[in-house]
């Protein structure tokens, strides 16, 4: 395949949104005004056909990050060799300005379990993780992103501070943090912290990108509100305000809505990429209304 | 406790629907928390079960949505993916829709579903440009006898019992279209010579003629029992041509 003309790479320091090929029709008509495109690596794994040719027609006019949602760095097993690959190859052809991958598991001897599994947080497996991210890291040819996990339980092994973990794997792997906002938000919610006070001991300073969704609400066993990263909404209040707060520690930076479930058509989306593009440039007027 | 021993025993309890949530989880309280856990347990069910919704709409279509997903959950509950490469998971499904006893009067299920995993292998192939028909005239006669052919990486051939494909064929569209009117078996090729899967059925002798050719034998070897049958092997090649089956020569 000949290689189109392409926009430079690196990503602005602005809102992007996920790539659902039901809204290919519309962006390729209406060119709307989005910093970058996101996509989940896997969904593009294939050896051609429609997936690749609208992920080159939309890379020819938008920068893009390349995210991917099965790599299992943190689980117990080797990574699989294959299908970080697969990640190199993506990586090669379409030239993505960020690539980042999460703090979870989803392979085990059973098969790959299609979820976001959640990590005790200890010192084995910080060693594992750091293992697993430079190997990675050599594989795919350049620096990851390592997003902030959303878990619906605790393990009574952890023994290490998730800001703590998420600084030291950094700093022993070179790799960069992808701040997923609404993550700490649910996670505040389901384990009993402030999010404020998460986000004060978060390396802020190593974020690359920021993401942005909407979760839905239970209740546990105790009664407890149960907040699940379903990526089925609109951005919470409280989750804009969060969001705020960080733009105005850190600046400007590249910000994903993430829509995957229930998905709206291409003007509620796009809408929800105006409003963080937004709430930005009012954080950095500081203008920033205190709700959190 | 070990964190291989953790994660094994989480492992296992996800996958088995009637396991308590595993002992070293916990929740806000300090201990385990099934509802919390569940969430997980879900989510890897209703994950693994949508994929297989996304790869078999028409099958879904055929027995509703309720039995599919009684179906497609018993299969998951079976076979996790090998691999995070979930777009050739469950290619192996319309063999467990062919034992799945409680669908078994329905004898053209497991071809539709069959039809449909070839569809969406031909929709990921690899991409190559398809072999022209003119190229096909610049062929000396007393050359084609000879001629072997490369086929084109989307090209899947299917041969049913059942009117597979006309049934398939007839659920593209809304509604609920009857049943076909003649009830026979169908061969199929699809070929994706672009970016659109095409689905045509075979003529007579058309299955084994291309089957032949797939196999590496030249036109003369694949035609010859065509001919026997007083067949044009001349319209069935063309016809393979302009589906977008060949690639080239070989």
């Amino acid at each position: 395949m000949t290689s189109a003309p392409r926009v430079a790479a690196p990503l602005p320091r602005r809102a992007g949104v996920g790539f659902k090929p039901e809204h290919f029709d519309a962006i390729m008509e209406e060119r709307p005004d989005v910093g970058f495109f996101e996509i989940h690596a896997e969904n593009f794994m294939g050896d051609g056909g429609p997936p690749h040719r609208r992920l080159e027609a939309l890379r020819a006019r938008y920068p893009l990050s390349l995210h991917g949602v099965g790599l299992s760095i943190g689980g117990p097993r080797p990574l699989d060799r294959a299908h970080l690959a697969r990640l190199a190859a993506l990586n090669q052809r379409y030239e993505p300005g960020l690539f980042s991958e999460h703090l979870a598991w989803s392979s085990h001897d059973v098969g790959f379990l299609d979820d976001l599994l959640p990590v005790p947080l200890t010192g084995e497996t910080l060693a594992l993780v750091c293992q697993h991210i430079e190997e990675t890291q050599e594989a795919v040819g350049r620096r990851m992103l390592l997003e902030n996990p959303s878990t619906y339980v605790r393990f009574a092994d952890s023994d290490i501070p998730e800001t703590e973990f998420l600084r030291e794997v950094a700093k022993r792997t070179g790799c960069g943090l992808l701040l997923d906002v609404n993550n700490v938000e649910v996670q505040a919610g389901n384990h009993g912290f402030d999010p404020v006070a998460y986000l004060d001991a978060f390396p802020l300073e190593l974020v690359g990108e920021i993401h942005l969704a909407g979760y839905a609400e239970a209740r546990d066993d105790a009664g407890h509100e149960l907040r699940i990263d379903a990526h089925d909404s609109p951005v919470r209040p409280r989750v804009w305000g969060l969001y705020r707060l960080v733009i105005s520690r850190i600046g400007a930076t590249p910000t994903l809505i993430e829509w995957d479930n229930d998905v709206p058509d291409w003007p509620t989306l796009f809408g929800e990429v105006h409003r963080a593009d937004e709430a930005a440039r009012a954080a950095l007027r500081r203008e920033m209304a205190d709700v959190v | 406790m070990s964190f291989e021993t953790t994660i094994a025993d989480f492992a296992a309890a996800l996958t088995d629907p009637f396991a308590p949530a595993p002992a070293r989880t916990m929740g806000r309280e300090g201990r385990p928390d099934a509802r919390r856990f569940g969430v997980y347990r879900n989510n890897v069910a209703v994950g693994l079960i949508k994929s297989l919704e996304a790869r078999y709409p028409v099958t879904r279509r055929l027995v509703g949505d309720d039995f599919f997903r009684g179906m497609a959950g018993a299969y998951v509950a079976l076979n996790k993916p090998k691999s995070a490469l979930l777009i050739v998971y469950a290619a192996d499904f319309p063999d467990f829709v062919r034992g799945f006893e409680p669908a078994r009067d329905l004898d053209y299920l497991p071809d539709v579903a069959s039809l449909e995993n070839a569809w969406v292998e031909a929709y990921h192939a690899a991409e190559a440009a398809p072999w022209p028909l003119a190229a096909l005239a610049e062929i000396a006669p007393e050359r084609l006898e000879a001629l072997r052919f490369a086929i084109h990486p989307a090209a899947r051939l299917a041969r049913f019992e059942t009117p597979a494909a006309s049934i398939w064929s007839a659920h593209q569209g809304e509604g609920d279209p009857a049943p076909p009117e003649r009830w026979g078996g169908e061969d199929v090729l699809l070929t994706r010579p672009h970016a659109e899967v095409l689905v045509r059925l075979l003529p007579d002798g058309g299955h084994d003629f291309f089957s032949s050719l797939r196999s590496g034998a030249t036109l003369g070897e694949a035609a010859a029992p065509l001919i026997e049958t007083g067949a044009d092997p001349g319209a069935h090649l063309v016809g393979l041509i302009e589906a977008g089956a060949i690639a080239g020569l070989a």
